[in-house]
């Protein structure tokens, strides 16, 4: 079977969209609004999963996978009524079937026992409403013991004896004698003799009509069985009798019709109707099919910029054809790149259709009574932004439920609805996806936060905080406000990773908190990873890219508002805050950079662990999409950067990476990180000063 | 002219195997995603052997037999059903529609060749 090895990535591909389906079609059972189809569906998913996982022999997969269809079957069939208990136990089970997929295509077998649990609930419903299934499987044990009981494979030539009367029934199932008697031929001597008695004159005959019958003499070695395998399809349209000629004790078993089945049997499954929404016709392509598509699009606009900017030194009246060619080129490649890139975009809907089960369970869990309203669903990203943005929202709805609702008690008291309300909404907005998660509970505690931080030494004691720097500390790492490690907050994962993850997608993340109204998360990702909005920079004759994420303003700030600390940190003192100074031209050694904050330019940037910060560097050139180039794959991984691309001159441009640079910038911004928030200047000096004393 | 197979699944990666199979013997390989597809792709061309699958949206595999026994054109077209773990009653159902034969899935490529050979003209 290794011939099918090629088939195990289609297999897993289609498995994620099989469970993908399954869960929201298991989310459909719990409301009111499923039909039979939906159970239909269910049915199928589960069905098609454990057929792949027999042909590729994963067993566990396939075992659990039948328990799994079997009470589906009953189901769907009305053997069994839908009830929340079920639907739970169908929950847990696709959890389950889904960790065991994993398993497989990490190439794991699951630990013995794995989902055992879940298998007996399965199996526990089952029986319970067709206990004579209970015995079928605990028969099934030995399914061998049906192959052992025939004849022993005979040593010798065995010599077969053969009745075969089809009826006209086996020719409107399309079989066809000839094939079988080819068939029988191969297992080994053959003799035929037909018998024409019952045949007609010509003028009566009915052509629909069988009226051929044979004996046959076979001597073969091989068993009965295999006699009767040959007519495995027709036994019950035609009189067979297959003996074995033995001078002593002639065992003859004969194979007869069986009883007629009842007629007009309807299909149970013979829902033709189309009542699910009409399917979109698609294809599957490898992904490394589109990323080299992709790849080549962006060389193929690089190129394009280049010579657009190559020909704007051109007297344009001398080159009018040209220059409007080149124009058309332009437009053409951005429709190009776009259709590109939408070809690797996908709904957030994969992920949005897992949480309400999240928060079905969490509410369980906690004793909380919630309601999660989704909106925007169907709003599109990058299929690498669409993996990365699970846990996140997973983690902040937690997060809400955990530490944002109340209990129904609580609000009953605070004069709130007994339940509460979180919203997932998502929408584009300017070239990115916002993704808002608001809950309408007691809001942030912000003296329970200032309190910890504090203990937990992440804010200087004698620190003034605004709100919202108060209600961001949440962000900070290491911070937790669960009083008690929950199950449900417990999982050794802060906001603080959160965010770390959200920024390293090139995404930002905002808190809002009203105290007694509620907090709302807010995450603006970029929708894809392959391009990026930049700024270009340029500092002593070379140019960087800024993600424009990351950038907070830009000014040239006056001398008098530029200071040093004894330690020789530079700091810009920006509408009463003061924020340190990380120069280009020194963290890259470049000559001949402005060394002048205020005759070159300060662009201030939000880095995650050291704050605001304030780069130097000589003038802004623009803002331009590049295409992101992988340092890692075509050079080395170089700090301070995260990528490059190449400008429309056709040089490479260095992408900076705001978090590297300023940790490659020394250690006076490590101690600067926590002047964070000071406003006064000489708070700044004194902590510095004190920081210094303590070290020294 | 080598014969022609309609190979019937929803999944993927089923139809993937039963076309890499068959076109490794030689035969050409027509694929559909469900039955009402399958009749679709038929339209009026001969194939010689229709394999389907049972469980799938739209038109599943039982209805998918009926619909060719009662073609026109295909009514004499055999067709196999592919149905998991010798499950007498699918199997009988499968008869009781019109089918052909069976194929228990998950199948062994030359499993799957011997069968074929057993119904295809």
């Amino acid at each position: 079977m290794d011939d099918f090895e090629q088939f195990k990535s289609t297999f897993f591909a289609e498995c994620s969209e099989l469970l993908a389906d399954l869960e929201n079609d298991l989310e459909l059972l719990q409301g009111e609004f499923y039909d039979k189809e939906t159970l239909n569906s269910i049915f199928r998913a589960v069905h098609s999963i454990k057929a792949g996982a027999g042909a590729f022999q994963f067993k566990a997969l396939v075992k659990f996978s039948h328990a799994f269809e079997a009470l589906l079957d009953l189901l769907r069939n009305d053997e069994i009524p839908v009830v929340e208990a079920v639907v739970t136990v169908l929950f847990h089970a696709s959890d389950v079937l889904a960790q065991m997929i994993e398993l497989a295509r990490d190439g794991q077998e699951p630990e013995s026992g794995y989902g055992a649990e879940t298998l007996a609930e399965l199996d526990a419903i089952r029986f319970t409403a067709r206990p004579a299934d209970a015995a079928a499987s605990a028969n099934a044990a030995s399914p061998d013991a049906a192959l052992s009981n025939g004849e022993d494979a005979p040593d010798g030539m065995t010599t077969f004896l053969i009745k075969f009367l089809p009826r006209a029934e086996m020719f409107q199932h399309a079989n066809e004698p000839l094939l079988l008697v080819r068939e029988m031929a191969q297992l080994g001597q053959l003799s035929a003799t037909p018998s024409l008695d019952r045949l007609p004159d010509l003028d009566t005959i009915d052509p629909e009509q069988a009226y051929l019958s044979w004996d046959f003499v076979l001597k073969a070695a091989c068993s009965i069985q295999d006699v009767e395998e040959v007519f495995e399809f027709v036994v019950d349209d035609a009189e067979l009798t297959i003996e074995i000629e033995k001078s002593e004790a002639p065992a003859a078993i004969e194979v007869t019709e069986e009883s007629a089945l009842p007629a007009g049997v309807e299909s149970k499954n013979a829902d033709t109707r189309s009542g699910r929404p009409a399917q979109v016709s698609s294809i599957r392509v490898d992904l490394d099919r589109i990323d080299r598509l992709v790849n080549m699009v962006g060389e193929l606009v690089i190129t394009q910029s280049m010579l657009s900017q190559q020909t704007n030194d051109m007297p344009e009246e001398r080159f009018v054809p040209v220059v409007r060619g080149l124009e058309e080129l332009a437009l053409h490649t951005r429709e190009l790149q776009e259709s590109v890139m939408a070809i690797r975009m996908q709904p957030v809907k994969s992920v949005f259709a897992r949480m309400p089960r999240l928060v079905r369970e969490l509410a369980t869990q906690l004793s909380k009574k919630v309601r999660l309203e989704i909106s925007g669903e169907n709003t599109e990203v990058d299929k690498t932004v669409v993996e990365e943005i699970s846990d996140p929202i997973t983690h902040m709805i937690r997060n809400s439920l955990d530490h944002g609702l109340e209990t129904p008690e609580e609000r009953i008291a605070a004069g709130k609805p007994e339940e509460g309300v979180i919203t997932l909404s998502a929408e584009h907005r300017s070239g990115r996806i916002l993704i808002v998660i608001r809950d309408d509970g007691k809001g942030i505690n912000r003296e329970v936060v200032l309190r910890k931080a504090r203990e937990r030494g992440i804010v200087a004691p004698e620190q003034n905080l605004s709100n919202e720097e108060i209600d961001n500390l949440i962000f900070a790492a290491g911070f937790s406000t669960a009083d008690a490690v929950t199950d449900v907050s417990g999982r050794g994962v802060g906001m603080d990773v959160v965010k770390r993850n959200v920024q390293s997608l090139g995404g930002r993340i905002n808190i809002q908190s009203t105290p007694g109204a509620g907090t709302s998360f807010t995450m603006m990702l970029p929708l894809t990873l392959a391009v990026m909005d930049g700024m270009i920079v340029a500092v002593g004759g070379e140019k960087y890219v800024l993600p424009i994420t990351a950038i907070v303003e830009c000014l040239r700030p006056q001398r008098e508002a530029l200071s040093r600390l004894p330690n020789g940190l530079e700091l810009v003192q920006v509408r009463g805050e003061y924020i340190p100074l990380v120069y280009l031209c020194r963290a890259f050694r470049l000559n001949g950079g402005i060394q002048n904050p205020s005759e070159g330019l300060v662009v201030l940037v939000d880095s995650d662990r050291f704050g605001r910060i304030g780069i130097v560097v000589d003038e802004l050139l623009g803002q331009q999409q590049v295409v992101i180039k992988s340092l890692e794959a075509n050079y080395d991984p170089v700090p301070g950067l995260s990528g490059a691309t190449i400008l429309g001159n056709g040089r490479v441009a260095a992408i900076l990476d705001v978090e590297g640079l300023c940790e490659d910038s020394g250690t006076d911004l490590g101690s600067a990180a926590s002047i964070q928030g000071a406003s006064r200047a000489h708070e700044v000096a004194t902590s510095q000063n004190e920081t210094r004393e303590a070290s020294q | 002219m080598s014969k022609r197979i309609l190979a019937v699944d929803d999944s993927k990666t089923m139809r993937d195997m039963v076309s890499f199979t068959l076109k490794g013997a030689g035969f050409e390989v027509l694929e559909a995603h469900d039955g009402q597809h399958a009749l679709t792709v038929l339209g009026d061309e001969k194939v010689n052997l229709v394999i389907t699958d049972v469980n799938m949206p739209n038109m599943d595999g039982l209805s998918l037999v009926r619909a060719v026994r009662s073609h026109p054109v295909h009514r004499s077209t055999p067709v196999l059903v592919l149905t998991t773990e010798g499950d007498a009653a699918k199997k009988s159902e499968g008869r009781e529609a019109g089918a052909t034969g069976w194929i228990v899935k998950p199948f062994a490529p030359e499993k799957l060749l011997q069968v074929v050979q057993k119904v295809c003209v």
